[in-house]
């Protein structure tokens, strides 16, 4: 039982990883540039859902819609100042630009929050677990231990409302974005642009326009991410972000980096290793074997499981 | 003699001759004590910055893993001076094995990482680099080493099994950190930090040095010119992480309690920044650029240690924009070929040439 408590466990952590890889691979896809900054965007959604959540007179709803609008208004402010100017430079200036942003957003949290992690309220606060199996009954779905018609008995498996509105949540976002990308005009847009940005262009294909979407469609699902990730785990800092901005990025590599469902493969197994990894063989090294996963995926498959290999054009 | 040499020598002559006015100034009690404490720090970090610059500037990749080669020359030279404490008995002979030895295992792990990341190429070199510091941070940050009569316990748990309680010295331990003899001193930081710098000039002007610039500004077609790539990218990513060996060495023996968290990410943006202000393949602007960030807000800033970091994204953002923006790279422009700039170009080059003129004479 306790191998399949940390394997939905996983299973959570690993859609939240998805949510954020999309972002990193939208991106990556179409305006070739890794986006540093992506880690702290879900930082900043989390304190926007926090601070909106702290006054009193605003629903959780309203809430979730705050931090999504900062988000994706945040995402497509930092493509138009930091990036498009570089958009014809070396990657290595992008890159370094990336950072600087990426550094300048925890420090301004820093400055503005300070460095005391903050308690997020859980957005399902209140809410019964989804599942309690108990040793040979049935199970129960949506039912407060305290309701149990068992008595005392304790369950041998829970899964609460966060985890199963993780992997929900997720779900239907990436069943979403699917469609949208290959059935709308400007889903098709998109995919013209990470092909061939020049020959998209010549179509009558907006680019700039284009990319401002992918980067607002990115930040949005990265305003998400924060709230199913600060539910599930309710400590918000102004380094929140980083870490699992970077093991996503790890993911959407594990994936292949620049393709969607890629990204979703490479988020839930990274989420699952991590988990299994925490519970199995070390708690202190699950990040250090994390990676390990990327190094060796770069190793063995450099285009990762579902990226296609490109030669280098003279 | 040539341009290249003649700057070299420019930059070596200032690094050393401000280097021994800052240490002799210290030594006879100028400074106040503040000032003299950020010496070997802000030499550390120069060290840093430089041997940073060879990845960035030289070869053109972002490595944004150095804090872990420099934690692998701090903890392998600080366990070897704590092993060694009592039984080499001259310290500096004991400081300058743990350097060396810091530095050859920096190296070796730099190309152990090398042959496979050096395959990638830009971004995902950077993210590899990046993930391998993290890696170096957790590994040393669970690492118990423990001396007993029987000899020296390595192990992932504390305590390590089978120590002999009564004779037990704990030399790693883990989160805590490890206690290093405090040998670093002023004139030690000099020492390295001249060695390095010349051993990089010698570098980046040689056949090797000159061959990784061609790699960093056409790959393909220093290829095709028949430069094995794979070699000298290889070769320039070792030295730089030798010498960070030998910086994190230095640190490790200059602070009292030495705690692997400290090598995180941050620290190697921090040199990041040094190496972008100073200018992508510059050693004097490295150099510059360390002492202008490091030393004056910790004169002049100190209590806002926040602000402190707000202004290197800035500075990140803005250096470049400003290099490598269109916009930025008109205002520049403007500025240089502005009058008041044109005239002091000619003021300077007017005097240039009269000194030249007299020395031919």
């Amino acid at each position: 039982m306790s191998f399949i408590s940390y394997l939905v466990s996983g299973l959570s952590l690993g859609s939240i990883y998805a949510l954020i890889a999309l972002g990193y691979t939208m991106v990556y896809g179409i305006a070739k540039m890794l986006n540093f900054a992506h880690g702290d965007i879900i930082m900043v959604g989390g304190y926007a859902a926090f601070l909106a959540m702290s006054a009193s007179w605003c629903p959780i709803w309203l809430a979730m819609i705050i931090s999504v609008t900062v988000c994706t208004v945040l995402g497509v402010v930092i493509e138009k100042v930091a990036y498009r100017p570089l958009r014809s430079a070396p990657p290595l200036a992008v890159l370094i630009t990336a950072i600087g942003v990426s550094y300048l957003l925890q420090n301004i949290a820093l400055l503005t929050q300070s460095a005391t992690p903050k308690t997020f309220k859980s957005i399902a606060a209140g809410a019964p677990p989804f599942l309690l199996v108990f040793e040979g009954k049935a199970p129960l779905f949506f039912t407060k231990l305290s309701d149990s018609p068992y008595g005392g008995e304790s369950p041998v498996l829970t899964i609460s409302m966060e985890t199963f509105l993780a992997i929900v949540v997720s779900l239907v976002i990436m069943a979403a974005l699917t469609l949208f990308i290959n059935k709308t005009k400007a889903g098709k847009a998109m995919l013209a642009c990470s092909e061939d940005r020049g020959a998209a262009q010549l179509m009558g294909i907006n680019v700039n326009a284009t990319i401002s979407m992918t980067f607002a469609i990115g930040s949005a699902l990265a305003a998400v991410a924060a709230m199913l990730m600060c539910s599930a785990y309710p400590l918000l800092s102004p380094t929140t972000g980083s870490m699992p901005g970077i093991k996503a990025f790890v993911a959407a590599v594990f994936g292949g980096i620049g393709s969607i469902p890629g990204a979703m493969i490479g988020g839930v197994l990274l989420g699952v290793i991590e988990q299994l990894s925490k519970a199995y063989i070390s708690s202190q090294l699950s990040d250090a074997i994390v990676f390990l996963v990327l190094i060796v995926v770069l190793i063995i498959r450099p285009t990762g499981i579902m990226g296609k290999k490109i030669s280098e054009k003279v | 003699m040539r341009k290249t040499t003649k700057n070299n020598l420019i930059t070596f002559g200032g690094t050393t001759v401000l280097a021994v006015v800052m240490a002799v100034l210290s030594a006879a009690g100028a400074l106040n004590s503040k000032t003299s404490g950020l010496l070997i720090p802000m030499g550390i970090y120069i060290i840093l910055a430089i041997s940073l610059n060879l990845t960035v500037g030289i070869l053109g990749e972002l490595s944004l893993g150095h804090a872990g080669f420099m934690c692998i020359g701090a903890y392998v030279s600080g366990a070897f001076s704590l092993v060694f404490q009592n039984t080499i008995s001259p310290v500096w002979l004991r400081f300058s094995l743990a350097i060396i030895f810091g530095a050859v295992m920096a190296a070796v792990f730099g190309i152990l990482i090398g042959i496979p990341v050096l395959r990638l190429r830009g971004d995902y070199l950077a993210i590899v680099t990046l993930g391998f510091g993290e890696i170096m941070k957790s590994i040393a940050n669970n690492i118990y080493l423990t001396e007993d009569k029987n000899g020296l316990h390595f192990g992932f748990t504390n305590p390590p099994s089978g120590i002999d309680s009564e004779t037990k010295r704990e030399l790693l331990k883990g989160p805590i950190g490890m206690a290093a003899p405090q040998d670093t001193t002023i004139w030690a930081v000099i020492a390295v930090l001249l060695i390095c710098l010349a051993i990089l000039m010698m570098f980046i002007d040689s056949r090797s040095g000159r061959a990784c610039m061609a790699v960093r500004d056409n790959y393909i077609a220093a290829q095709s010119v028949g430069i094995n790539v794979t070699k000298y990218r290889l070769m320039a990513f070792t030295l730089s992480a030798a010498i960070a060996g030998a910086a994190g060495a230095l640190y490790s023996h200059s602070i009292s309690l030495l705690a692997a968290k400290k090598f995180d990410y941050n620290l190697s943006i921090l040199i990041l920044v040094f190496v972008v202000l100073g200018g992508l393949g510059s050693l004097r602007g490295s150099i510059i650029a360390t002492i202008i960030l490091y030393a004056l807000p910790e004169l002049f800033l100190r209590e806002a240690g926040n602000l402190r970091m707000l202004l290197y994204a800035i500075i990140l953002i803005v250096m470049m924009l400003w290099t490598n923006a269109p916009f930025g790279i008109r205002l520049r422009e403007r500025i240089l070929n502005s009058g008041f700039v044109m005239k002091l170009k000619a003021k300077f080059n007017r005097k240039k040439a009269g000194a030249g003129g007299a020395e031919n004479e």
